[in-house]
C-alpha cells in the first residue's frame, strides 16, 4: 500500500516537475539547481492556525533572477508565506522547493538560510546590543558552525566587504554605534544590509520602506532592482507607488490564495482585485 | 454554674446561655424520674435469689438510664458491690487492699473502704449470658455506628446462639454498611462452626463477601492443613468454596487498595491544585513568575494559627473564619507586592522571578522574627479528624476528603469569577491584549493589582488547607513552590483546566508510584518525567492558543 | 607571539578585567606570604581560616563567571547551575573519600565509612577509578558537562526558552537533590562526603596545603576568566549575544542557534564543575544541600548584583555578596535574609545592570558634564 502510494505520489508530481521524486537533497550553497529557470516553488500549500486558514491552497513560482512584488490586504497571508519558505512555519499540506532539489519543508531555518534564502522581517529585527559593524559581520556569508566561529578572524577582504555594504546602506558614520540607537528607517537599512552581507540567492523582503523618507524609498527601489538578475527578490509591500516603480510582475494574495498575477496595470484593472481592495 | 465567659464572642455566649437554660429547666425533672426507677432496680439486685436478680437486671435495662452499661459491665466483671450497712450499691475499683467506691449515678469516687464493709453481688451463668446480651443490645442500639461496630467486634470473639439471634435482628434494622458487614462476618463466624454442611457453605460464601480481616483469616484456616498435613476441613466442596471465597476477597481487597491509592492521589492532586491555581493565574494571566507564592501560602497557614489563637474555645469554627481571613491577608500582601515591586517589571518575566524570590526571603524572615523559626501547631477541628470507614478495608480520612471537596469548590469559584464577573472579563481582556484593553478604557493597573491579589488570596486559602496537613513553619512555602510550578508548566500556562488535569494526574501518578518506588524516588520520577515532557511539548498539556510572538 | 597578540586584544578594552586580574595577582602573592612568612602573633599575620574563606569566595567567583556566560551573554537563566557545581564537588569528594583509606572510623581500606555503616559489601561500580586524582578531576568536568549536554540538547532542540527553561532547570537540581539525599545512591545520603584527610598526599589540615589550594583556585579563576573572556570577545561570543537579543534573527541568518546555546551551556557547566571541585577540599564537606534550588537562585543574585553580561561584574558580585553574607550571618543573623531579599528587589527594579552598570552610568554622566562645561 505504502509503496503504491509512494509511486502514485511520484507519478503525480512527475507530471508537473520531474525533480520532485528525488529523495535526499544536499544542502550546498550555490548548488541550487535552477535548470528549469524557477528558483522557488510553492505548490498547493495550506496552513491553518487553530482552524483559521491563513494560507489556502497557494501556488506560487518565482523565477530565477526575477523581482517579484506581492501585495494584498492586511491578513492576506503574505508574512505567513515567507514564514513557510524560511521554515518558521511548517505547511499542513503542499510542497515547497528551492530550485529543483531542495525540499524546504524538511529543512530547518538555519539550513534554509545557509542554503541561500535571506529574509528581512516586517518589523525590523537587528541585534540591538551589537554595533552596526558587528551586525553586518554576524550576517556575513561564512562558515557558521560553532567551533569555527569561536576562532574566526575577520579577513581584510571581509572587512572591505562590510565597509562596502556600510556605504550602500548609508551607515558608514554609524559603524561603531550600537544598533539599538538607530532610527526606525536606519534599522530597516541595517536589516537590508545584513541581507546583502548574506549574499543569498533569494531575498525575501517584507515591507522594506515602512518608516523611510522619500529619498530613502527611491534608494531602496534602486537597490532592489539592482539586486534582481543576480539574485531573485520577493518584495511584499503595501505602498502601490513603490511597487509600481520596481515591479515587472505583481502577485495579489487574498485570504491565503493567489487572486491575480501579472503586470501592475493588469493587476490594478483586474475586477476581482478592485473588489478586494475597494469593495467590502 | 460558672461561665467561662468571653465577652465579645456572641455566638459562644448564646450557646452557653441556651445550655444553662436547658439544664436548669427541663433536664432535672427528667433526670430525677429516670434516676428513681434506675435506683430502685439497683436496689433489687441486692436480693438473694438469682431469679429476683434476673428481674432486677431486666428492670435496669428498661430504665434506659445512661449508667446502665457501666453498672451491668461492673456486674458482669464482678465489680458491683453493696454496702452491708445500708445496702447502697457501688461500683468498686480494687486497689491493692482497699476498695474504692464509685457512685453509680455520678461516676465519681466517693469513698475508700476496707473489704469487709462490702458485699459482692454474685451472679451465675444464666445471669452472665443475660447480661452479655443486654450489654450487646444496649451497645447495638447506640446511635454511634462506631460503638455498634465495636460491640459486634467484641461479640465476635465469643459467639453464641443468642448473640447470633440478636445480630440477625440488628441486621434487619442496621443502616451503616460497615456495621452490617461486621455483623455478617460475626454470624458467619458462628455458622461456619456448625455441623450442617449447607449452613457452613452459606457461611463461607458470606465470608467471601466481606473484606474484614477476621473473615479472611477464617477462610484461610478452612483451606489450611494441620500439623499432620491433613486438611482442617475434610469436605472438598467446602474447601473449594473457601478457596473461591478467598480469591474473591483478594480481588476485592485489590480493588479497595486501588481505590484507596486513588483517593490519596486525588487528595494530593487537590493540594497541588490548590497551591497551583493561584500561581496559574499570576503566571498565566500576567506573565509574572511569583516565587513568593509559597510564602503567601505560608501566610495563609499562619493566619489560621492566629485565628485559632484568637478563638481558642471555638476551634470547630476556626477554619470558617480562617479561610476568608487568609484570603484577605494574603491577597492584601499580594496587592502590596504588585504595587510595590512588580508593576515596574512587566514584560520582564525573569526579573519578576528574581524580585519575587527576594520577597519570599523577606516574608520567611518576617515570620521567623514574629513567630519564631519553630513550627507552630495548628489544631484540627473535631469534624475534620477521624475517617469515614466505608468497610473494613477502605477508610477515607476526613481531612483529605474535605480538602478534595474544598479545592474543587475553590476551583469552581475561580472559573466562575473568570467567566462570569466583570473582573474576570477585564482579566481576560488584559491578558489577551493589554494595549487594546487599555484603549477600551480598562484600567489595566487596577486589573493587574486585583488579579495578583486574587491569585495571592487563593494561595492564602491553600495555606489554610495545608495547615491541616503539614507543619506550619517558615519553610512551608518552599516545600510546595517547585511542585506548584511543575503543575502549572505541565498543564500549560494560562489554562486553568490544564492546571486541574495536571494537578490531578501528577497527584495520582505520584501516589501510584510510591508503593512501588518509595516516596522520594516517586517524586524524582515525576520531576524527570515533566522535564522530558516539556521537551516534547514546550507549552504544556494544553497550550495557550494564539500568535506566538511573531515578527 | 600570535598568542600574545590575541591575549592583548582580549584585554585591550577590558579595564575592569585588567583591574580584577591585577588585584587577583596581588592577593594571590600577598596573602600566602602574610600567612606563611609572618609570625602568628604579628598584626600582619593572616590566618589560615581567612585564606580558606578567600579561597571559597574565589570558587564562588568562578561559579559566577560560569553562570554569567549562560545568563548574561546567552540569555539562558539557569536556576540549576549549583547542580553542576555540586556534581564537580562530589567528584572531588569521592576522590578525597578514597584517599582516607583505612583511616576511617571503621578502618575499612576499600569502603568509605558510610558504606560500611550501611552494610555494603563492596564498592559500587561508579566509585571505581576515583582513587586516581586525574580520573576524579576528569569526572569533575565530564559529569557536569555530560549532564549539561544531555539536558541542553533536549531543551534547546525543542526550543524550551525563557521562564520554562528556568523552571525546568530548577526541577533538575531539585530532582538531583532528592536523589542525592537517598542513601541508596551511594553518595553518603544526608551527610554527604566529609572527614577528608589528604589530597595528593598533602594533609588538608596543614596550613601549606590550604594556602596551596588557595593559590591554585586563584590561578584557575584567572584562567577561567581569560578563557571566558576569549570566548565572549570571539565571534562566537557575538553570536551568543545575538541569540540572546534576537534569536530568530540569528537563526535566519544561518546560525544553528541550539548548537551555540548548547556549547555555551556545556562550557559553563564544566566551569561550574571545576569551581565545585576546588571548593570541596577547602570547605571539607559536600552534601546534597549544595543542590538546593535556593543555592542556584542565590548564585543568580551574585551575578545580578555585580552586573550581568560583564565577566568581572559577576566576580565582583560573587565576592561582595558572599562577604556580606559571612559578615551578616555572624553579626546579625536575622538581618541576613532581609538584606538578601532586599538586594534581589533593589537590583532587579533599580539596577538592571548591577553595580558595574551603575558605575558605568555614573562615569558616563561625569564625562557628559565635563563636556558640557568645557566649551
Ligand atoms: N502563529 C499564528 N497564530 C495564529 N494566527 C496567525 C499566526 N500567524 C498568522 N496568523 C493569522 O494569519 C493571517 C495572515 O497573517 P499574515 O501575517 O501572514 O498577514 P499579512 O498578509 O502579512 O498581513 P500584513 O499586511 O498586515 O502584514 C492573519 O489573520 C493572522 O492573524
Ligand atoms: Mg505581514
Amino acid at each position: 500500500m505504502k509503496a503504491l502510494d509512494q509511486v502514485r505520489e511520484v507519478m503525480r508530481r512527475d507530471r508537473v516537475f520531474n525533480f520532485m521524486a528525488q529523495g535526499q537533497h544536499p544542502v550546498i550553497k550555490g548548488k541550487v539547481d535552477v535548470s528549469k529557470d524557477i528558483i522557488l516553488y510553492l505548490e498547493s500549500v495550506s496552513v491553518s492556525f487553530d482552524g483559521f486558514k491563513a494560507i489556502n491552497d497557494l501556488d506560487l513560482y518565482i523565477n530565477d533572477g526575477e523581482l517579484r512584488c506581492i501585495i494584498g490586504p492586511n491578513g492576506a497571508g503574505k508574512t505567513t508565506m515567507m514564514d513557510i519558505i524560511t521554515g518558521k512555519t511548517r505547511p499542513d499540506e503542499g510542497s515547497v522547493y528551492f530550485g529543483q532539489t531542495m525540499d524546504l519543508t524538511k529543512m530547518s531555518e538555519y539550513e534554509i538560510a545557509s542554503a541561500g534564502i535571506g529574509r528581512k522581517f516586517q518589523k525590523p529585527t537587528i541585534f540591538p546590543e551589537h554595533t552596526v559593524f558587528e551586525n553586518l559581520e554576524l550576517a556575513m556569508e561564512a562558515d557558521k558552525r560553532v567551533w569555527i566561529t569561536l576562532f574566526a578572524r575577520l579577513t581584510p577582504a571581509q572587512n572591505d566587504r562590510i565597509h562596502e555594504v556600510l556605504q550602500t546602506i548609508m551607515l558608514e558614520q554609524h559603524a561603531e554605534l550600537k544598533a539599538r540607537h538607530l532610527s526606525h528607517g536606519q534599522k530597516q537599512w541595517l536589516e537590508i544590509g545584513m541581507l546583502l552581507m548574506q549574499n543569498p540567492r533569494v531575498l525575501l523582503v517584507d515591507e522594506p520602506i515602512a518608516g523611510m523618507t522619500h529619498q530613502e524609498t527611491e534608494k531602496t527601489a534602486e537597490l532592489l532592482t539592482g539586486l534582481a538578475g543576480e539574485h531573485s527578490v520577493v518584495v511584499v509591500e503595501h505602498d502601490m507607488e513603490f511597487v509600481r516603480s520596481i515591479a515587472k510582475t505583481v502577485t495579489v494574495l487574498h485570504e491565503g490564495h493567489v487572486l491575480a498575477e501579472g503586470s501592475m496595470d493588469e493587476v490594478q484593472n483586474n475586477p476581482k482585485v478592485i473588489e478586494v481592495y475597494l469593495g467590502e | 454554674m460558672k461561665l467561662p465567659c468571653i465577652t465579645g464572642h456572641l455566638k459562644c455566649l448564646l450557646l452557653l446561655l441556651m445550655l444553662c437554660l436547658s439544664v436548669l429547666t427541663i433536664n432535672p425533672v427528667l433526670a430525677a424520674s429516670g434516676d428513681e426507677q434506675f435506683m430502685n432496680a439497683l436496689q433489687q439486685l441486692t436480693a438473694k435469689k438469682f431469679n429476683q436478680k434476673s428481674q432486677a437486671i431486666s428492670e435496669i435495662e428498661n430504665s434506659r438510664h445512661s449508667q446502665v452499661k457501666p453498672v451491668l459491665n461492673a456486674l458482669l466483671t464482678g465489680n458491683l458491690y453493696y454496702r452491708k450497712s445500708d445496702k447502697v450499691v457501688f461500683i468498686v475499683q480494687k486497689q491493692d487492699e482497699t476498695f474504692q467506691l464509685i457512685d453509680v449515678l455520678s461516676d465519681q469516687q466517693v469513698a475508700e473502704v476496707g473489704k469487709r464493709t462490702l458485699k459482692k453481688i454474685s451472679i451465675n451463668n444464666t445471669l452472665r449470658s443475660q447480661l452479655r446480651s443486654i450489654i450487646a443490645r444496649v451497645d447495638l442500639s447506640d446511635p454511634n455506628a462506631d460503638v455498634r461496630r465495636s460491640a459486634v467486634q467484641d461479640m465476635m470473639k465469643d459467639m453464641s446462639l443468642d448473640a447470633v439471634n440478636l445480630l440477625q435482628e440488628q441486621l434487619v434494622i442496621e443502616r451503616s454498611e460497615i456495621v452490617k458487614e461486621t455483623i455478617q462476618v460475626a454470624i458467619a463466624l458462628y455458622d461456619i462452626k456448625s455441623d450442617d454442611k449447607a449452613t457452613k457453605l452459606n457461611a463461607i460464601n458470606a465470608l467471601g463477601d466481606s473484606v474484614h480481616p477476621e473473615a479472611n483469616n477464617l477462610l484461610k484456616y478452612v483451606v489450611s492443613k494441620d500439623a499432620d498435613g491433613n486438611y482442617v476441613e475434610n469436605d472438598l466442596e467446602l474447601r473449594l468454596a473457601a478457596q473461591n471465597a478467598i480469591s474473591t476477597v483478594e480481588t476485592k481487597l485489590k480493588i479497595y487498595s486501588f481505590a484507596e491509592t486513588l483517593f490519596f492521589g486525588v487528595s494530593l492532586g487537590s493540594v497541588l491544585l490548590l497551591s497551583a491555581i493561584g500561581l496559574a493565574i499570576t503566571f498565566g494571566v500576567m506573565g509574572v513568575i511569583n516565587m513568593a507564592h509559597g510564602e503567601l501560602m505560608m501566610l495563609g497557614a499562619y493566619t489560621t494559627y492566629v485565628v485559632q489563637l484568637l478563638m481558642p474555645n471555638s476551634i470547630e469554627y476556626s477554619l470558617m473564619v480562617a479561610v476568608p481571613a487568609a484570603f484577605l491577608v494574603a491577597g492584601f500582601v499580594g496587592i502590596l507586592i504588585e504595587r510595590g515591586v512588580l508593576q515596574f517589571l512587566y514584560g520582564r518575566p525573569l526579573e519578576t522571578l528574581l524580585a519575587t524570590f527576594g520577597i519570599s526571603l523577606i516574608l520567611q524572615q518576617v515570620v521567623r522574627s514574629v513567630f519564631s523559626p519553630l513550627n507552630r501547631s495548628v489544631e484540627t477541628p473535631e469534624w475534620m479528624s477521624g475517617a469515614w470507614e466505608i468497610n473494613s478495608a477502605l477508610a477515607l480520612t476526613y481531612n483529605r476528603l474535605y480538602i478534595i471537596i474544598f479545592s474543587l469548590i475553590i476551583f469552581a469559584l475561580l472559573i466562575l469569577i473568570l467567566k462570569k464577573t466583570a473582573l474576570g472579563l477585564y482579566i481576560r481582556s488584559v491578558s489577551q491584549n493589554r494595549e487594546m484593553a487599555k484603549a477600551m478604557g480598562v484600567r489595566s493597573e487596577w486589573v493587574d493589582a486585583l488579579t495578583f491579589g486574587l491569585g495571592s488570596g487563593i494561595a492564602g486559602i491553600a495555606g489554610v488547607a495545608l495547615s491541616q496537613l503539614t507543619n506550619v513553619g517558615p519553610n512551608l512555602g518552599q516545600a510546595y513552590i517547585i511542585d506548584s510550578f511543575m503543575v502549572v508548566v505541565f498543564g500549560g500556562v494560562g489554562n486553568l483546566w490544564g492546571t486541574f488535569v495536571a494537578a490531578m494526574s501528577l497527584g495520582v501518578v505520584n501516589k501510584f508510584l510510591e508503593p512501588w518506588s518509595g516516596a522520594v524516588l516517586a517524586k524524582i520520577i515525576v520531576l524527570v518525567f515533566i522535564i522530558l515532557f516539556i521537551q516534547k511539548r514546550p507549552k504544556g498539556l494544553f497550550p495557550q492558543k494564539g500568535r506566538a510572538g511573531g515578527n | 607571539m600570535a598568542h600574545k597578540s590575541i591575549f592583548m586584544s582580549m584585554l585591550a578594552d577590558d579595564r575592569g578585567g585588567k583591574i580584577f586580574l591585577s588585584l587577583l595577582a596581588i592577593v594571590t602573592i600577598v596573602l600566602p606570604l602574610l600567612n606563611l612568612a609572618v609570625a602568628q602573633d604579628s598584626a600582619f599575620h593572616i590566618s589560615t581560616f581567612t585564606i580558606t574563606l578567600m579561597g571559597k569566595y574565589l570558587c564562588y567567583a568562578l561559579l559566577a563567571i560560569a553562570l554569567d556566560l549562560v545568563w548574561g551573554y546567552c540569555g539562558i537563566l539557569s536556576l540549576g547551575h549549583a547542580a553542576f557545581f555540586a556534581l564537580g564537588g562530589y567528584a572531588m569528594g569521592m576522590y578525597l573519600m578514597r584517599q582516607i583509606g583505612d583511616r576511617g572510623v571503621y578502618g575499612n581500606p576499600e569502603l568509605p565509612d558510610f558504606m560500611v555503616f550501611l552494610n555494603w559489601e563492596s564498592l559500587p561500580w561508579y566509585w571505581y577509578g576515583f582513587d586516581q586524582f586525574w580520573f576524579a578531576m576528569l569526572m569533575a568536568m565530564l559529569i557536569p558537562g555530560v549532564l549539561a549536554y544531555l539536558f541542553g540538547w533536549l531543551a534547546f532542540r525543542s526550543r524550551v526558552t525563557g521562564v520554562y527553561l528556568s523552571i525546568i532547570t530548577q526541577a533538575l537540581t531539585y530532582a538531583l537533590m532528592l536523589a542525592f539525599f537517598r542513601n541508596e545512591m551511594g553518595f553518603g545520603g544526608n551527610n554527604g562526603l566529609t572527614d577528608f584527610k589528604e589530597i595528593l598526599g598533602f594533609s588538608l589540615q596543614q596550613d601549606a596545603t590550604r594556602v596551596g589550594l588557595f593559590v591554585i583556585t586563584a590561578l584557575m579563576l584567572a584562567i577561567g576568566y581569560l578563557v571566558s573572556r576569549f570566548i565572549v570577545t570571539s565571534k562566537l561570543g557575538r553570536v551568543v549575544v545575538a541569540v540572546r537579543d534576537a534569536e530568530d534573527r540569528a537563526r535566519f541568518i544561518g546560525y544553528k542557534v541550539e548548537s551555540f546555546k548548547l556549547w555555551v551551556f556545556v562550557f559553563s557547566a564544566v566551569l561550574a564543575g571545576i569551581a565545585g571541585a576546588l571548593y570541596v577540599p577547602q570547605v571539607g564537606i559536600i552534601n546534597p544541600g549544595e543542590f538546593s534550588p535556593l543555592n542556584s537562585i542565590e548564585l543568580v543574585v551574585w551575578v545580578a548584583v555585580g552586573g550581568r553580561g560583564l565577566l568581572y561584574g559577576a566576580v565582583l558580585g560573587a565576592i561582595l555578596v558572599n562577604f556580606s553574607k559571612t559578615y551578616l550571618t555572624a553579626a546579625l543573623p536575622e538581618v541576613w535574609l532581609f538584606a538578601l531579599g532586599a538586594l534581589f528587589i533593589i537590583v532587579t527594579v533599580f539596577l538592571p545592570k548591577g553595580i558595574v552598570g551603575l558605575l558605568q552610568q555614573m562615569k558616563a554622566r561625569k564625562v557628559k558634564e565635563q563636556k558640557n562645561e568645557s566649551p
